[in-house]
């Protein structure tokens, strides 16, 4: 036993542990911090397998940002968890039921007859690197897929702005598209009015004070 | 004993199922459940990796680079549904999401 099997059973062991946390714990944020250490181990897993440049985005990609986003929605948001966990139990007979099928039958197929390739073949030229590789088969094979995934990137930032966006009712909110289009006339009233103006007779002053004193 | 396609196989399958067993065990917390399915696509992720390092071929990882830009644009507008449905319900439990029924 070499010492990168060593490293693999102790990244998988972790990596078990860590996936099993994320499923079963009971604050959220401890989940979410338990999948952080589960992305690192897979991480390392994939420099075992030298794809170093999938596993430095999965970090920068997954703990960098989503890890992030979820920490800060998992924090945003008053959960009441206890609510959340009644029944948490009551159907765990059918999910270790299904979770041991799924692995039963991966143990089958892997076990009997799946005989490839028990050495690995390089996919690396020895003076090339993965990252080279990768970028070469991007922009030229995968170009096409490649702008459909920043399209899918666009379509995702505008959904979230647009999901969550809240307008307030109190802002004193105008609207761009009328301040642009406003004129001079919109704004000023030019009265017409003469210059001087005789005194209106007062009148009434003096009757209201005689109404006054009659009471 | 060195390393061979069967033990990265087998870690992801066991992964696979963990997050099965995950999503029927947190079927009311709709932020495990999300959790649950990064950690499933981090399985297939492991399986595409580790065929390609053991095929000898490159492709496998151009999907694993898609499947992560996909898996974040998903993330991201999960987060943003579950944030507005805490903000029209007051809690995230799945069992509630019954608006629609008729």
């Amino acid at each position: 036993m070499d010492v990168k099997t060593g490293l693999f059973y102790l990244f998988a062991a972790v990596l078990l542990f860590a996936s099993f946390r994320v499923i079963t714990a009971r604050n959220p944020v401890y989940a979410a911090l338990y999948l952080v250490l589960a992305f690192f181990q897979a991480s390392a897993i994939w420099l075992l397998l030298r794809a170093e440049f999938l596993a430095i985005s999965l970090v920068l990609v997954y703990v960098g940002a989503v890890m992030v986003l979820f920490l800060f929605v998992v924090m945003m948001l008053d959960i009441n968890v206890d609510s959340l966990r009644q029944g948490f139990w009551k159907h765990f007979p059918l999910a270790a039921a299904v979770g041991a099928l799924i692995a039963l039958e991966m143990a089958a197929v892997l076990m009997g007859g799946f005989r490839l390739g028990e050495a690995p073949r390089a996919a690396v030229a020895a003076n090339s690197s993965n990252t080279l590789e990768l970028g070469k088969l991007l922009y030229s094979e995968y170009l096409y897929p490649l702008e459909i995934a920043a399209v899918i990137l666009l379509v995702a930032i505008i959904a979230a702005i647009a999901l969550t966006l809240r307008t307030r009712k109190d802002s004193k909110y105008v609207n761009p598209a009328d301040q642009v289009r406003v004129k001079a006339r919109d704004r000023v009233r030019i009265v017409q009015m003469s210059v001087t103006r005789a005194a209106e007779p007062a009148t009434e002053a003096p009757v209201e004070a005689a109404k006054e004193n009659k009471a | 004993m060195t390393l061979t396609l069967g033990h990265f196989l087998s870690l992801g399958a066991m992964l696979f199922a963990l997050s099965v067993i995950g999503i029927f065990l947190n079927r009311k917390n709709l932020i495990v459940l999300l959790m649950a399915i990064e950690l499933m696509l981090l399985a297939v992720n492991m399986n595409f990796v580790a065929f390609s390092h053991f095929l000898g071929d490159m492709h496998g990882q151009i999907f694993v680079f898609f499947i992560l830009t996909v898996a974040a644009a998903e993330s991201a507008i999960g987060l943003a549904l579950l944030v507005l449905l805490f903000r029209n319900k007051s809690n995230i439990n799945v069992d509630e999401l019954n608006s629609l029924k008729g």
